[in-house]
């Protein structure tokens, strides 16, 4: 697979407290990743400080390049022809990302006049087939509705229509489902996945949801305090999740069958950006825990092709507690 | 059978509610003939999707809100009229918890005076005794006692559920409604908070209301789970046969659409979007999202009853009562 999005040493700080503390990510043409975590480990910002929809005062480093071509400090009207045209992004609550006052066709026709320079007729019959293909019933009357008008899970599929608008290569989907109803949360996750398939789109799905990003993504990346802690194909991470902290959020999800246990719950919470552990950021709540993980931040190490976890202990699986069924 | 705590008869509660800026008010039924029974030291689930009934479901149940036909009898006596003094004493054997703990404390006051806001108000234990009880709130729910002088904004967001859990606690209820208590937590620290209502109920017998989206909390804690949609409930049995064997074709397609971690199943997409109680289809109120629905499930509404196994569903063909549909190939 050929590279599409490459993030490396990515760092983002807010007034001097770190947000990320070095993200590295590759996402391949028409590749499908989750990436997982808790509030607050920078799955938003990692994508957010991609894209330059990050405040001013946030001080970033390291490198992302679409291509080859280098997005972080690049000059706003070049970032612009990228958001919306080469990468879109939809995030959680479509109802604040649409604008209230304005049809639903006015706004896809806005996405399609400045990513594809269609106007008049020609941007109404575009953005009518778009609302088509996100399985909005009754397309052309529905163009001339406003937001409010429409269900949350039927907003998201505008949402999405307005996001296809630019023919985008990397959908970022930003916890798109967690707002809606779980009978609706698999009517949206149907359409991304066929949506994919149709226009060999790549897709980052961000998530604090192991489950949802297992059935859509084929690659999984997890993330704890600012870094990715374990990245692996989406079998592996189920089947054989090296890090500790990984195995906690499996087994913090209540089973749906077999005897009812005692759920793993990860003591303790998330530490604060101004109080990092000096060496790995999970150790205070690690099982695991040895007086070396103190030293310093672990690498990413290799366990298996296309898997790596940032423990000192990845490479010894018998070692650390199995994962309760 | 022992009586039970708490059984509701048939409750029905209504609002009012005007279509657009000049519209005629329509009356919806929010709730629409639920009767449920909850055992001492049980936990009843009651899961379903945004506006099916189940937070107003809770609301009746505690007194909150008045039904408009049906009863609720706690300890098989009928429930005092809401605000009378015969009330507020019983209110102190029954509590509820809500999705949002930052909402529901104050910000401006330390939480240990929070959890002891309770005990001053019903009068219980002499005023000596409050700090202690308060001390000894904060260990049940797996706080420390320095803990009582900090405010909300100084706690995190499961700290937050555990001092709400503990002002719960502190008038010695036998009854929790616990309205959605994990939903704004992370995944981690849902654990704590699940595994921490379950050492609860051991420890002081309490029964709960269990009022969730996610079936698999409400697998975890619930000894029999109910199932509501537009207001009624459609199913209702022990956890495990529902969720292994759902009956109704609505359960069928709630059970298929969780996420199962690494394995890739085949799910029930069920059409269109979550109903509109104003706009209640006549008959099964589900028809129109129904894959098994038939002729009579449009012109008449299937009653809530149990079945051969003791399984209470309310659906004409998982009742055996009407012919199902020939299945056409997936």
């Amino acid at each position: 697979m050929s590279g599409l999005v490459a993030i490396t040493g990515l760092t983002v700080a807010f007034s001097g407290q770190p947000a990320l503390r070095g993200v590295d990510l590759a996402v391949g043409r028409g590749e499908a990743v989750g990436l997982v975590g808790e509030s607050g480990c920078g799955k938003s910002v990692t994508w957010l400080a991609a894209l330059g929809l990050l405040p001013s005062r946030a001080e970033i480093g390291g490198s992302v390049r679409l291509e080859g071509e280098e997005l972080i400090g690049a000059p706003p009207a070049r970032l612009e022809r990228v958001r919306g045209g080469r990468i879109a992004m939809i995030f959680q609550d479509p109802a604040s990302s649409l604008n209230p006052v304005h049809r639903v066709g006015r706004q896809i026709a806005e996405a399609l006049s400045l990513h594809r320079g269609l106007e008049g007729a020609s941007a109404r019959a575009e953005a009518r087939r778009l609302l088509d293909l996100v399985g909005i019933p009754d397309a052309s009357r529905r163009l001339d509705a406003y937001p409010h008008e429409f269900s949350g899970g039927q907003n998201q599929r505008v949402m999405i229509a307005m996001a296809l608008a630019g023919r985008p290569e990397l959908l970022v989907a930003d916890e798109p489902t967690t707002a809606l109803d779980v009978t609706i949360q698999a009517q949206i996750l149907d359409l991304l996945h066929s949506l994919r398939r149709e226009f060999g789109m790549a897709l980052v799905l961000i998530s604090h949801d192991l489950g949802v990003v297992s059935e859509t993504c084929e690659r999984v990346a997890v993330m704890y305090a600012g870094r990715i802690v374990e990245e692996a194909p989406t079998e592996r991470i189920f089947a054989d999740p090296r890090h500790p902290y990984t195995r906690g959020l499996l087994g913090a999800l209540p089973p749906l069958a077999g005897p009812k246990r005692r759920l793993a719950s990860i003591p303790g919470g998330v530490p604060e950006p101004w109080a990092m552990p000096p060496g790995c950021a999970f150790a205070p709540r690690c099982a695991a825990h040895r007086p070396e993980c103190d030293r310093a931040a672990p690498h990413p190490l290799p366990v298996a092709p296309g898997h790596r976890a940032a423990c000192l202990r990845a490479t010894e699986p018998a070692a650390a507690e199995p994962v309760p069924a | 059978m022992s009586a039970p705590l708490l059984e509701a008869e048939g409750l029905v509660r209504r609002y009012a509610m005007r279509r657009g800026l000049f519209g005629r008010g329509v009356e919806i039924a929010a709730v629409d003939g639920v009767s449920l029974r909850i055992e001492a030291g049980r936990t009843l689930g009651l899961v379903g999707e945004s506006g099916c009934g189940k937070s107003t479901t809770g609301r009746l149940v505690l007194g909150l809100e008045r039904p408009d036909a049906g009863s609720v009898r706690f300890e098989g006596r009928p429930m005092p009229p809401p605000g009378t003094a015969e009330w507020r004493r019983l209110r102190a054997r029954m509590q509820m918890v809500f999705q949002d703990p930052l909402g529901a404390l104050d910000r401006r006051l330390p939480i240990g005076e929070q959890i002891r806001e309770p005990l001053d108000i019903h009068g219980l234990l002499d005023p000596a005794a409050r700090q202690a009880r308060v001390f000894d709130l904060l260990h049940a729910v797996g706080l420390r006692e320095d803990h009582a002088a900090r405010y909300p904004h100084e706690l995190s967001g499961g700290q937050r559920q555990r001092a709400v859990l503990a002002r719960a606690l502190a008038t010695g209820p036998s009854l929790l409604v616990a309205d959605e208590p994990i939903s704004a937590l992370d995944v981690s620290i849902q654990a704590q908070v699940m595994n921490l209502l379950a050492d609860i109920q051991a420890r002081f017998g309490i029964a709960m209301l269990f009022i969730s989206h996610d079936l698999r909390a409400v697998r975890q804690l619930s000894h029999r789970i109910a199932v509501m949609y537009l207001g009624r409930i459609v199913e209702e049995g022990e956890p495990d046969a529902v969720l292994h064997d759902p009956a109704h074709p609505y359960a069928r397609a709630l059970v298929s659409a969780i996420p199962h971690p690494g394995r890739a199943v085949r799910r029930i997409l069920l059409p269109g979007d979550p109903p509109n109680p104003a706009d209640r289809p006549p008959g099964c109120a589900f028809h129109p999202r129904c894959p098994a629905a038939v002729a009579r499930c449009r012109a008449e509404s299937p009653a809530l009853k149990p079945r051969a196994d003791g399984r209470l569903v309310a659906c004409h063909v998982a009742q055996g009562e009407a012919e199902a549909p020939i299945r056409q190939a997936a």
